[in-house]
């Protein structure tokens, strides 16, 4: 069994998703499912903090291919943190540094939501 | 006999459903870590296979659980070659579009990575159709 866990806390006005484990198409439902409980909320402003992820598959990255437009659409976004050299890489293979902004910290992520009010 | 010579070969079959997913992986690490290749490179083995797999449960068995998905690995020549079979709905890599990321996001679309991916971090990909309405791709890296 792949071992995957999904966090939600909020931080001021941003959800901040973290996320543990081995993301891929057997446990993308779980964070889809957050995702989900996001929207019904209304909430758009999302940081997902990747401090504790060892592995992702496209099945993973589909998940915020999914939803990122629509919190941009709302005035939202998903922006990445803590992410681990081996992550990113596949991150980077597929462009997402193009489309997607990364933090080194969570905490800068949060500042930069906090400056575009 | 050096290292570059030795021949391991190695096989699992499995249902084809998710939760088989991880211990493909396991399965691919232990065969690709017994062919000295770096940490770096066995980790874009491990996605390459779970990609492989993946399409074959969501493409070709339709996420039905009763497919199997066999899985044979071996190490000549320098290479380490993983071939995986389906008995699943065929298909044609050739009419699967190069993934444009904007357009999925705008789309809202989840999928269409996984062969680009695949076809990213391995050496060579082929897809073929086999006797018996069977599929395979196979996948290579060179221990270079």
């Amino acid at each position: 069994m792949a071992d995957f866990n999904v966090n939600l806390r909020g931080v001021g006005s941003v959800s901040v998703i973290d996320v543990k484990g081995y993301l891929d198409a057997h446990t993308a439902p779980e964070l889809e499912n957050v995702f989900n409980k996001l929207l019904d909320d209304q909430q758009f402003r999302v940081v997902v903090n990747f401090d504790e992820l060892k592995y992702i598959s496209s099945a993973g990255l589909g998940v915020f291919m999914a939803y990122v437009e629509t919190m941009r659409e709302n005035k939202g976004d998903i922006k990445f943190s803590n992410m681990k050299e081996n992550v990113y890489n596949i991150f980077d293979l597929l462009g997402f540094p193009i489309l997607y902004e990364f933090f080194k910290e969570e905490k800068e992520a949060l500042l930069k939501f906090d400056a575009q009010g | 006999m050096n290292s570059s010579n030795k021949i391991f070969e190695r096989e699992l079959l499995v249902k084809s459903t998710t939760d088989h997913l991880a211990q493909i992986r396991e399965f691919t690490k232990s065969a690709a870590a017994e062919c000295n290749f770096s940490d770096e490179t066995i980790g874009k083995i491990i996605l390459a296979v779970d990609e492989a797999c993946t399409n074959i449960i969501k493409h070709a068995y339709k996420y039905s659980p009763e497919g199997n998905i066999f899985i044979s690995s071996k190490f000549e020549n320098g290479k380490f070659i993983i071939s995986i079979t389906d008995e699943g709905k065929h298909f044609d890599p050739a009419l699967v579009p190069e993934p444009d990321l904007l357009q999925y996001n705008k789309q809202k679309h989840a999928g269409g990575l996984g062969m680009f991916l695949m076809k990213k971090l391995m050496d060579e990909v082929k897809y073929s159709t086999l006797t018996g309405n069977k599929n395979q791709v196979v996948l290579v890296k060179y221990l270079s």
